[in-house]
């Protein structure tokens, strides 16, 4: 069975390391803060002005000059900081930021990525999104294989426009775990019964398989 | 003489030399951390043909939402704007340019606007819609594009804390952008939740320092807000 949302966060928690800092998009993402092991620690940045994100608050903690990029209102762990948007982003670009998590329309063969327009529908903008994949160091995509129809988003090459070129190295979807790398995918992981052939056909992009692909653990 | 005292008592003085067709940053991230009442104001005198500089446009019928309503912006310089609606309806009609930008892209092309650099290479946008038209410079095998800073004539920003000289402290995350659109004006207006005098605020924790700031409000806000999250008790 393909993963869900839960499962695909599930999965991706476990490329959290004790002591990184981390940003988590908006999504299946922010997710993944759920599943982050209770003995090592991690510090959450949000790109607004955020290290150290806790959960949601309580109805009598709810503090309006307090919320995540998704402008959701949300809580400030012990030991947290503020700082300006400017800062944040040298924190992105810089490189110090240990791990991204992000979604995505479509990843190609070449790490290139898309996920911030669909020509014709209803233009949102990019956020941070454009920031946080040329500066992170390691940037785990999360998405669906494939849409409703079978169709495949991990393609030879990237139809929607571009958030970024070249820059991600490994996805997790509903249906495997690859890395991209030498301008392919490389199968890493399947999903609990998913086969081999069925990842094979909702991939568009060149797929290498290798003679053994485990099943994901959780 | 009023020396340093930046404090003015009425929006309207807030205000003063405002006009039509100006290009004006406003700071904060959604709703969070916004200069209620100088947007207001703006709003009911309705200048209008605006360059806005600001992160998001507000939301149907507060912040941002009640310039574009009133049809008086002409140009908006964000990164995200999808919590407004009217704004698609706008930018598709051809009454409003958008200019999308990336967010730390925005933040740094304000912050180098306020710091005299008039430009700077990044990597992020390059290969992308943003990086069409751009110059392209390579360093150490990577590809950046040039980015140009952005300047205003007005900068309307939010703090929580001012003495009377401009010394500046934001609370949380309603700092966003608010500090470096504070360097990057002609004038540099501050709609505040507090005024203190001088020496009430502790020099090793000032934000922004009074220099950049030249007029200060005291303002009254509502803070509403966008996404209400809520946890259970904790048991």
């Amino acid at each position: 069975m393909p993963l869900t949302r839960e499962q695909i966060a599930m999965r991706i928690a476990q490329e959290v390391y004790d002591g990184y800092y981390v940003n988590l998009g908006i999504g299946i993402p922010t997710l993944v803060a759920n599943y982050i092991p209770a003995d090592i620690q991690v510090m959450l940045q949000s790109e607004n002005g955020l290290l150290g994100m806790g959960p949601y608050p309580t109805e009598a903690e709810i503090d309006p000059d307090l919320i995540n990029a998704g402008k959701e209102t949300i809580t400030a762990i012990k030991g947290a900081a503020f700082f300006s948007s400017a800062d944040s982003f040298a924190m992105i670009r810089g490189g110090h930021v240990d791990l991204t998590v992000l979604g995505a329309f479509e990843v190609d063969q070449h790490g290139n990525i898309a996920s911030w327009m669909i020509p014709g529908k209803m233009i949102k903008g990019m956020g941070g999104a454009m920031d946080l994949v040329a500066g992170a160091k390691n940037i785990v995509v999360a998405m669906a294989h494939a849409n409703k129809d079978k169709q495949s988003k991990l393609l030879k090459q990237c139809t929607l426009p571009l958030t970024g070129v070249n820059c991600i190295r490994r996805v997790v979807t509903d249906y495997a775990v690859l890395d991209i790398y030498d301008g392919a995918f490389h199968l890493l992981e399947r999903a609990p019964g998913v086969t081999v052939e069925e990842i094979i056909e909702i991939t568009e992009g060149e797929l290498h398989v290798p003679d053994h692909v485990p099943e994901m653990k959780f | 003489m009023t020396g340093l005292n930046k404090v003015v008592n009425t929006y309207e003085e807030a205000l003063a030399g405002f006009t039509n067709n100006m290009t004006v940053m406003i700071g904060g991230f959604g709703l969070c951390g916004i200069p209620e009442g100088l947007i207001r104001l703006i709003h009911e005198l309705g200048y209008s043909g605006l360059t806005c500089i600001s992160n998001n446009a507000g939301v149907d019928g507060f912040g941002l939402g009640l310039w574009m309503e009133k049809r008086q912006i002409k140009t908006m310089i964000s990164s995200y704007v999808g919590e407004n609606a009217l704004f698609e309806k706008l930018s598709i009609s051809g009454e409003l340019e958008a200019i999308l930008t990336p967010q730390g892209t925005l933040a740094e092309k304000i912050r180098a606007g306020g710091a005299g650099i008039p430009a700077f290479y990044t990597a992020t946008g390059y290969g992308t819609p943003v990086g069409e038209n751009k110059e392209v410079r390579e360093f150490d095998g990577r590809k950046y594009i040039l980015e140009k800073a952005l300047t205003a004539d007005f900068s309307l920003i939010k703090a929580w804390k001012a003495d009377t000289y401009g010394n500046l402290i934001y609370r949380e995350t309603a700092m966003n952008f608010n500090p470096m659109m504070a360097t990057a004006s002609n004038i540099t207006v501050v709609e505040v939740e507090e005024i203190v005098e001088p020496g009430e605020l502790d020099p090793n924790f000032i934000h922004t320092p009074g220099i950049y700031v030249d007029r200060i409000i005291k303002g009254t806000f509502e803070k509403r807000i966008e996404r209400r999250m809520t946890r259970k008790e904790d048991k």
